[in-house]
């Protein structure tokens, strides 16, 4: 059976699709957006997050580590990431959980027994299970088995996609797929590759093929200051989406600097550490724009 | 909506400083010294409840339409020294308090010194309670092991039903009449103890009628020195109303409402009855009337809102009776608990949401007063829309309504033997406790300190905060080999000290039914007016007393614990284990943090904590369902606080869990504050875990941050949440939504708040993992939320 590498399984996610769910979240992403609030969702391996303010300096992860990566450094612990090799021992060691290895190899029956404790709210809110991440669809044929046994349970299933991936894949998963949350930046290209680090030809093609196909999508617009938020961009946002084959909903989702933390958890530097959450104005003159072209918009939760 | 009327009463009673009313305690001093000769005490208690209302002062308000105090005038609190007689020590201890206090002026002091302790100190219940307790008793008591709720307060924790809006007092009586016929003296052997019985329901009724009769006389006066025709006109009204009820049945909602009052104010001045006493399911019960209003057109949507709040406002001119002894130095509360019930089952099983239901639940809103206090009975029976405007409610961060689930209540009550019929028209009342409405004594008799017991147990009989054996002897746990031994320990020490506890029970319910009979209240109920027996003594229908057990999460853990690195992992020793929590985890942090972070715990829908839960409840369970009280009835559990999880805490010793000596146990059946780290639908499970219809009532405490509830679709998924929690068997939830206190608190304290969640499309964090600038942030929104 397949097996995949998880980041993280929230209950009681009720942002992430219809209903009450629970959103599963894959590790590992084509994509690098420089505003992500997810950081540690971007490496496809496991990684060491070390929260200073819950260490109490026990050097617990000292003895733990049998690879000697682990040396102490004035007042905390530092890894030397070419001993590391992610094993966790640390991590199993620290009673605080100051330190915590991210992500996590699961099966697939490992992931639905977790997942289906939460079936009679499901069955309540019309909820169920958004795969989430990181990308889904890097994890192509764990994705796929996860969503087959979901839709065997008769859980309702939404996926989290940028998109980014071969038209073959979501061809295969999308007969098990519900929903599509489709996250959708910006339609002009150059932009895109700076941003993101990749082309958005694919993704954008993706998105025309499932909605031929007469999926149900909706449309993520994450939001951000100086990137993607002006009236030109949201126009050639609504002139694409409108001339999709489908009506689809749109979902603004305007920045928020909840990730930087982690940022710092993870040892890295975040370019937009500092960056304000989009203006109230912003978001209405986007709103405005995509609703002229006879689009649903709405705005996520900040 | 409020007028410039209720705006203005409920100002006033907000701002009314709650002072110390020795009007009570004089009439009824004055009474016994009077009346001690020989009589039934069914007669002397009626006599007396008849001389304090003819002798009280009557009090009617400025711009006042429903009537009636139960001391001199708003927020002044009766005493009751034949129960409890406060000492001078006690009244200072009220007046100068920080929290709560209750102003004691000179004379009243004076009154206390020189009339009324001379007279009732040593002759009190209280007394009497404490010298009839056994060796046994006092030292599980004073160790804490267990509180006594009759040492201060009469037992007359109950609900009204239906009845007091087809009857008058007058029809009461005639009822009474009826019984007395039938009384057998030739072969019933109690028939003369009916026939007293009866003879002081029949005089309480008459004393009821009198006392509204006064009402009606002043508000006479009032209306004939009265320049404003409008406010005449009024007065006029109150006083045609206080002539009809209660003796005779009410005509119109107005009638109805003053007519509950009335009742209200007969029992809590009859005696200081545990959690007041409520009217139930109002809704309900005012329909008719309101229906017949709308129609007729006498009445109209806005005089029915308005006379609503203003019983709202004479519920909250009551602040609880003040305590004696260490509680009244420790009681954190003017709440009595009366709670407002709403929605439900009919007695046939149909829909009970009506159209007052959704006033009701406005005034709610619009109120906002800590008393009443309200709840909704949510059946899968009732439309969304209700659930949802109750949800509204609770989204606006004040605690109420509270949820339950009226479905399982239902099964609950018929599990204690109650017909299907009495169990629709039950419901759940001050706390979360459950009852028959109308028909039942159920009586909350005192907390059960379950941690403190395992603590005992792990000393083998011993208390280790004073060293003296209070327990059996159930063997030095370093003994032990496996983790069935120390169940095994604890079972026997819980069996032992619900003996104690109940024997202790069983003898002061004896002495409320001599020495404290109830005629006032036993009217009400039934079926003591056919059986001819006081409500203190089996006289209605239904009897349960209950034993409330406190500390679940914290015992859960604490077994969990034990077992997961004592026996299974075999990472602690028992005497290593043992040592720690004798020296309160001094220099064994890391121990301690193992057990908050590295063991399973209940409230995250961990099969192996919860059964460790279930293990607990099935213990306390089986140690005291289906025991018999003195009154044909049985004992019965429930799982609930108050606050008394906080003094039990304080007298316990470090835990298993991982809790420092002498700080709040876990409560209700609430996860340990903290433990929970998985979200409100893992909490729900694990708490669904347990066998909710075998008790009486559990509470659970939910805290949601307000952007979790915002808009129409957090809102929404709130309803879902309650509504899968209910189908899984749960009885009650309470959600209290977090406010920027609370996350201050949880940054000082992040160990107790582990479980808050900040959560945002496709992301989510727990509240204490952010950073200090990002909390401070949220808490700057949450501040500025006007959601």
């Amino acid at each position: 059976m397949a097996t995949g590498l998880v980041f993280d399984i929230r209950r009681y996610s009720i942002h992430d699709g219809p209903g009450i769910r629970t959103t599963v979240f894959f590790k590992g992403c084509p994509l690098a957006c420089a505003w992500c609030h997810n950081p540690e969702s971007q490496t496809p391996e496991p990684e060491l997050l070390y929260r200073e303010s819950r260490c109490m300096r026990c050097k617990a992860c000292l003895a733990a580590c049998m690879n000697e990566a682990i040396s102490w450094s004035g007042d905390v612990p530092v890894v030397d990431a070419g001993r590391c090799e992610r094993c966790g021992s640390c991590a199993e060691a620290c009673c605080t959980d100051a330190r915590e290895l991210v992500g996590r190899e699961m099966a697939v029956a490992e992931v639905m027994a977790e997942v289906e404790r939460d079936t009679p709210f499901y069955e309540e809110s019309g909820g169920g299970v958004t795969l989430s991440g990181g990308e889904p669809l890097a994890q192509a044929e764990f994705a796929l088995e996860l969503l087959k046994a979901c839709k065997a349970r008769g859980i309702h299933t939404a996926v989290d996609t940028c998109g980014h991936a071969p038209w073959e894949t979501l061809d295969r998963v999308r007969p098990y797929v519900d929903l599509f949350l489709y996250d959708i930046k910006m339609i002009d290209d150059e932009r895109h590759r700076r941003y993101t680090g990749a082309s958005n030809e694919s993704l954008l093609n993706n998105l025309q093929l499932l909605s031929r196909h007469g999926h149900n999508i909706i449309l993520a617009v994450p939001v951000i200051s100086g990137v993607n938020d002006d009236t030109e961009a949201a126009r050639r946002l609504g002139e694409f989406a409108a001339a999709l084959p489908g009506n689809h909903g749109v979902i603004l989702l305007p920045f928020h600097r909840l990730g930087v933390d982690k940022y710092a958890l993870l040892g890295r530097e975040y370019v937009y550490a500092d960056l304000e959450a989009p203006a109230e104005e912003r978001l209405s003159e986007i709103s405005r724009v995509l609703v002229g072209y006879g689009l649903r918009v709405s705005v996520g939760g900040s | 909506m409020m007028t410039d009327r209720v705006k203005r009463l409920r100002q006033e009673s907000l701002e009314a400083k709650p002072s110390i009313s020795t009007e009570r305690a004089e009439l009824v001093t004055e009474f016994y010294r009077q009346n001690g000769g020989f009589m039934s005490e069914p007669v002397r208690r009626a006599l007396a409840f008849k001389y304090i209302l003819e002798h009280k002062a009557i009090y009617i308000g400025e711009g006042e339409l429903v009537v009636g105090e139960k001391g001199p005038a708003p927020k002044a609190t009766p005493t009751y020294p034949e129960l409890c007689c406060h000492s001078l020590d006690d009244l200072d201890i009220l007046n100068s308090r920080e929290k709560i206090p209750f102003a004691v002026s000179p004379e009243a002091r004076d009154v206390y010194q020189n009339t009324i302790i001379p007279f009732w100190c040593g002759r009190s219940m209280r007394d009497l309670i404490f010298r009839e307790m056994t060796a046994d008793w006092r030292a599980a008591y004073d160790a804490g092991v267990f509180t006594e709720f009759m040492e201060q307060r009469a037992p007359g924790h109950t609900v009204l039903d239906d009845k007091i809006y087809r009857k008058g007092m007058l029809d009461f009586q005639k009822d009474i009449e009826r019984s007395f016929a039938s009384l057998d003296y030739l072969s019933d052997p109690r028939a003369y103890d009916k026939e007293q019985e009866l003879f002081a329901m029949h005089l309480v009724a008459a004393a009821l009628v009198s006392f509204a009769e006064r009402h009606a006389e002043r508000a006479r006066e009032l209306a004939a020195g009265e320049s404003d025709p409008a406010r005449r006109a009024e007065l006029e009204r109150i006083a045609e109303v206080c002539s009809r009820v209660p003796a005779r049945a009410p005509r119109d909602f107005h009638e109805a409402i003053q007519y509950y009052w009335f009742v209200h104010l007969g029992v809590t001045i009859e005696l200081n009855t545990w959690d007041s006493f409520c009217p139930g399911h109002l809704d309900r019960h005012l329909e008719p009337f309101y229906r017949a209003g709308i129609e007729s057109g006498a009445l109209t949507r806005d005089r029915a809102e308005e006379l609503l709040q203003c019983l709202w406002i004479k519920f909250n001119n009551q602040p609880a009776p003040p305590k004696v002894g260490v509680t009244a130095a420790e009681s954190g509360t003017y709440t009595d608990f009366a709670q407002i019930n709403t929605g439900g089952l009919l007695e046939d099983g149909s829909d009970g949401v009506n159209e007052i239901t959704y006033l009701i639940l406005d005034v709610v809103e619009e109120m906002r007063l800590l008393q009443p206090s309200s709840s909704v009975q949510a059946s899968r029976k009732n439309p969304d829309r209700f659930i949802e405007r109750a949800a509204r409610i609770i989204r606006t961060g004040f605690g109420q309504p509270s949820v339950f689930n009226a479905d399982l209540i239902v099964e609950e009550l018929v599990r204690q033997g109650k017909s299907v019929a009495d169990a629709r028209s039950g419901g759940s009342s001050g706390c979360v406790e459950v009852g028959a409405f109308g028909k039942e004594n159920y009586n909350l008799t005192g907390y059960f300190n379950m941690p403190k017991v395992l603590e005992i147990a792990l000393h083998d009989g011993v208390d280790p905060r004073t060293g003296s054996l209070v327990g059996a002897r159930t063997g030095d746990p370093r003994s032990f080999r496996s983790f069935d031994e120390v169940a095994a320990a604890f079972e026997k020490q819980v069996r032992r000290f619900v003996d104690v506890k109940i024997r202790g029970n069983n003898v002061i319910e004896r002495l409320y039914a001599g020495f404290m009979p109830a005629p006032f209240l036993s009217l009400l109920i039934d079926d003591c007016v056919a059986r001819g027996r006081d409500y203190h003594d089996g006289g209605a229908r239904y009897n349960t007393s209950y034993i409330q057990g406190v500390g679940l999460g914290t015992m859960a853990d604490a077994m969990t614990a034990l077992k997961f690195h004592v026996f299974d992992e075999m990472t602690v020793s028992m005497e290593a284990f043992l040592a720690a929590l004798e020296g309160d985890f001094e220099g064994r942090e890391q121990l301690r943090q193992t057990l908050l972070n590295k063991t399973p715990r209940y409230g995250n829908d961990d099969d192996y904590a919860d059964a460790e839960m279930v293990r607990v409840f099935e213990i306390y369970f089986s140690a005291i369902d289906g025991r018999p009280n003195t009154k044909g009835g049985e004992y019965r559990i429930n799982l609930l606080p108050t606050t008394v999880h906080v003094y039990f805490g304080s007298v316990t010793g470090a835990t298993p869990d991982g809790r420092r000596a002498g700080t709040p146990l876990s409560e209700g059946v609430s996860p340990v504050q903290g433990a929970d780290r998985r979200g409100p639908t893992a909490v729900l499970r694990s708490v669904a875990k347990m066998d909710h219809v075998r008790t009486g009532g559990t509470l659970l405490n939910q805290k949601f941050t307000p952007r979790l509830l915002a808009g129409d679709e957090g809102l929404e998924k709130l309803v879902r949440l309650v509504r899968g929690f209910f189908r899984l068997g749960g009885h009650h939830v309470q959600f209290n939504v977090v406010d920027a206190e609370t996350l201050r608190d949880a940054q000082a304290n992040p160990e107790l708040h582990r479980g808050l969640i900040v959560r945002v499309a496709g992301y989510s964090d727990y509240f204490c993992d952010l950073g200090k600038a990002l909390q401070d942030e949220i808490i700057a929104r949450t501040e500025h939320s006007d959601i």
